[in-house]
């Protein structure tokens, strides 16, 4: 039987090993998003348009994206950026540049169901008020949409941070590497594994029950 | 730009020159003979997580239903457990801590726990899908089986589940579509399957985009078959009136 020893996790270490990946894994988290849901709302008025020229690209998009698996997409943009752009890219600029696109096609099917719950009269009223499509979709439709929907964005940002881990594939440096260097380095992966999902459990576990409060108030306005 | 170059599965994967034939046989090991094989591990991974994830996922969801307190705290625990941490979190947990804190569990293969943790994963996923199922059938139907006399056992095998299970084959789909796509994270404790694959195929062979379209090819496929064996299943279970068609 192994003994557990956490006294190598002083804050020295703790600064030193997991702040720096805790930083990136929270700006990963924030930039793709904001970035994700920027691009998913466009995706879904892309879909939702009369126009299959825009409702093609959109819908092919994100339902490419919705059947290949996360690493698998990480792996692809981290090959093919560079292609792209002519010159390497840092693995934590990959990331982020990937989780944005990649969190876009999900948002994009949140954004769309927001979309399609708000009552097509109200598109109509909108419009008999001689209102453009700009502004019935960014003074009516969207502000509605957006907060009907706005637990599940959250929900889908929960997830978001729990995937975080998976640039483990091309080696960023996140909250998990942070944990898994100061493990080898100290010899005690056990301990770091464990302290590892600890703090993700309690950050998701409390981040999905303020998600669930959030989701009571919504229900009373409504 | 760089040309396609699809011999690169004909290779060799020790001297690097081309098979002829594309398949080694005796002895030789092409990458398509690699990649293949790969392709089972990931299938096998998914399959029995599957089944580790339907059987506890069920289960889970049956006890957080049920009048007794102890149960559904069991079950909320339990979902809230293997639904909060992330999932590569997990296998690592499975691959370096149970066998590290439990002895018995050091000679396990690390496919195993790959497929515990998956599955544990997953169940916790099943478990809420299971749940909302029972919670959508209206509330006469528990009390009038248990006012027919029935058991609480007897009132979920004859009353409840049959429609439950029905009702929840769309979700259910895309979950056992997810396990597919989730198996992938088995590439980080070594599991040989597709992503493991592509990751060592590139580095080895620097012909990135042909191994990685063939290994997405491939999970789309695994998919794909996944969802018409349940559309399958979902059209022999339909009750008449209660799923409206569905993908």
């Amino acid at each position: 039987m192994l003994t557990l020893d956490f006294a190598f996790l002083t804050p020295a270490v703790i600064s030193g090993y997991i702040v720096k990946g805790f930083i990136f894994s929270l700006q990963l988290t924030l930039i793709a998003m904001l970035g994700g849901i920027i691009l998913g709302t466009l995706l879904a008025l892309m879909r939702l348009s009369s126009k299959p020229w825009l409702i093609l690209p959109a819908a092919g998009y994100v339902n490419t994206m919705r059947s290949v698996p996360l690493v698998m997409v990480i792996l692809w943009f981290f090959l093919l950026i560079p292609l792209v752009i002519g010159r390497p890219l840092g693995a934590e600029v990959s990331a982020i540049i990937t989780f944005t696109l990649f969190e876009a096609a999900y948002y994009s099917e949140i954004m769309r169901a927001g979309i399609q719950s708000i009552s097509r009269g109200q598109v109509a009223a909108g419009y008999a008020l001689g209102m453009s499509y700009r502004q019935t979709m960014g003074l009516i439709v969207l502000p509605q949409a957006f907060r009907n929907m706005l637990p599940v964005l959250l929900t889908q940002t929960i997830i978001l941070f729990q995937d975080t881990s998976l640039v483990y594939a091309i080696g960023a440096y996140d909250l998990l590497k942070g944990f898994e260097i100061a493990g080898k380095n100290f010899n005690r992966p056990v301990e770091t594994y464990l302290v590892a999902a600890v703090l993700y459990f309690v950050i998701s576990f409390s981040l999905s029950m303020l998600v669930k409060k959030l989701q009571q108030r919504i229900a009373i306005i409504r | 730009m760089a040309t396609w170059d699809w011999q690169v599965f004909c290779k060799d994967t020790i001297d690097g020159k081309i098979v002829p034939g594309c398949f080694g046989g005796s002895g030789d090991t092409t990458y398509l003979d690699w990649l293949l094989s790969a392709w089972g591990w990931t299938l096998s991974v998914s399959l029995l997580a599957l089944l580790v994830a339907l059987a506890l996922g069920a289960l889970m969801g049956i006890l957080r239903t049920t009048p007794h307190r102890g149960l559904v705290l069991l079950g909320n625990a339990w979902t809230e457990l293997f639904r909060n941490i992330p999932l590569l979190v997990q296998i690592f947990l499975w691959y370096h801590v149970v066998p590290a804190l439990i002895p018995p569990l050091r000679g396990v293969p690390s496919f195993i726990l790959v497929v515990l943790g998956l599955g544990l994963f997953t169940s916790a996923r099943i478990s809420e899908q299971v749940r909302a199922g029972i919670q959508s059938l209206a509330g006469g139907q528990r009390m009038a089986g248990l006012a027919m006399g029935f058991t609480l056992p007897q009132t979920y095998r004859y009353v409840l589940l049959p429609m439950a299970f029905r009702i929840i084959i769309p979700p259910l789909t895309s979950e056992s579509m997810n396990i597919i796509k989730n198996s992938s994270v088995a590439f980080a404790v070594s599991i040989s399957e597709l992503t493991l694959f592509a990751l060592q195929a590139q580095e080895e062979t620097s012909r990135g985009i042909e191994v990685y379209l063939a290994v997405t090819g491939l999970y789309f496929i695994s998919a794909f078959a996944i969802n018409r064996a349940m559309l399958f299943v979902e059209n022999r279970m339909r009750v008449p009136g209660m799923i409206g068609g569905g993908t």
